[in-house]
């Protein structure tokens, strides 16, 4: 999708402000969205794809006008309305009006090590890699109006294969339903210039982790 | 926000679907146990042990998770190498991926449009925001984490630290200096 989400290369955001000794959440409810959105993700109702899916997903006035956490949070009631969990007047009321769906499992405070670690997401191959290190590719000119993670600024240019990271859950498919359609990963470098035109900065190098789909032989 | 938080979580702890007592604890090991402490121990250990320092970039997963973190690493997990010919960078233009078992949480800059939206196109101008200028010919190498895997940078040892120790090479090791916007302190910056 197209969103505004896909900010790469481009301009009016201004300055980069880093704040001096930032505390790890600005207010208690930060924490609290952080450690829902770990543990409904325990509970198998959906994965991070569908969590970055649902937040692309709001409108674009609202996605660029709130906080991290706080988008976060819409984009979590998202999926919960999405998965029939809760309904919108259960969210209205602040209380459980229904009878619970049935979910795999539910963490309790012992089993957070499984919320520390990151999900896995490689999986086992089932074919050959199509590309080979230090191949030229052209990443596809794709646009889909569903969940990608094609940024747009590398769409149509050209890049060298630099590294082959194994196969993984192919986000594409996983938010359409799909299931997991395992896909080689690669690592592709892009000269800056391609990118940003010969005016750019000549010393800079950018690259995108690349499912296999993304790609054709340049 | 908060009214609309605490509303949810009473949802989704009445239907069973979260238990307040794991939130609790979620929320503890990410302001107090998890954060760049941990990434900072595998670089001093990397700058002081040149078969860690291979193993790290061979394989980051394997050799942080060597170090028995808190927070067990995912499974792609990858250190890049300053140089003096080469200056790594990491972002996330599409939302913001983040190496949270070595790093924790990741800054609000990090997570901003202006950073996500300039690392890519203007990473000697997004440096400058943070007061740190390169030589005119180092290459900037930028990392976009569009995928599962995660990045982190093996900053360059700062000149004056020979037989220094891993724990006090570590007080050097910033966390802008692992996600390549700053640079390690020097010696006599934490003197």
């Amino acid at each position: 999708m197209n969103g505004v989400h896909d900010m790469g290369g481009m301009h009016g955001f201004g300055k980069v402000e880093p704040e001096p000794n930032e505390p790890v959440f600005h207010a208690p409810w930060e924490g609290r969205v952080l450690a829902m959105q770990r543990a409904m993700t325990y509970t198998g109702a959906w994965n991070i794809d569908m969590s970055r899916a649902a937040q692309e997903g709001l409108p674009a006035h609202v996605y660029l006008g709130v906080s991290y956490y706080k988008r976060w949070a819409l984009g979590m009631e998202q999926n919960l309305l999405q998965k029939g969990l809760v309904s919108a007047d259960e969210l209205t009321a602040g209380h459980a009006l229904h009878p619970a769906k049935p979910v795999k499992r539910t963490m309790r405070a012992d089993d957070i090590g499984a919320a520390l670690t990151r999900g896995q997401y490689g999986r086992l191959p089932e074919g050959p890699a199509r590309f080979t290190f230090g191949q030229r590719v052209r990443a596809k000119n794709i646009n889909p109006t569903t969940h990608t993670r094609l940024p747009r600024y590398v769409r149509g240019h050209v890049g060298t294969i630099e590294r082959i990271q194994g196969c993984h859950v192919f986000p594409d498919a996983v938010v359409i339903g799909a299931g997991e359609n395992p896909q080689w990963l690669y690592t592709v470098v892009f000269d800056g210039r391609d990118l940003w035109g010969e005016g750019s900065d000549p010393t800079v190098k950018v690259s995108v982790e690349a499912f296999e789909p993304y790609l054709e032989a340049a | 926000m908060q009214l609309r938080v605490r509303a949810l979580e009473t949802i989704l702890s009445e239907k069973g679907y979260v238990d307040p007592a794991a939130l609790d604890r979620i929320i503890e090991a990410y302001e107090t146990r998890i954060g760049p402490h941990n990434g900072a121990r595998a670089v001093a250990k990397a700058w002081a042990d040149p078969d860690f320092r291979q193993r790290l970039l061979a394989n980051a997963t394997e050799a942080v998770g060597s170090l028995g973190h808190v927070s067990r690493v995912g499974d792609h997990l990858v250190a890049v190498e300053n140089t003096p010919k080469r200056h790594n960078m990491i972002v996330c233009t599409l939302c913001s991926c983040y190496p949270w078992e070595v790093l924790g949480l990741p800054p609000v800059w990090y997570k901003s449009a202006p950073y996500r939206s300039r690392a890519v196109s203007d990473p000697r101008g997004v440096l400058a925001d943070f007061g740190v200028t390169l030589p005119p010919d180092t290459e900037i190498r930028v990392w976009d984490s569009t995928a599962e895997t995660r990045f982190m940078v093996l900053p360059m040892r700062p000149a004056g630290t020979e037989g220094w120790s891993e724990e006090r090479l570590a007080t050097l090791v910033t966390r802008n200096a692992m996600i390549g916007t700053g640079l390690p302190k020097r010696p006599d910056e934490i003197a």
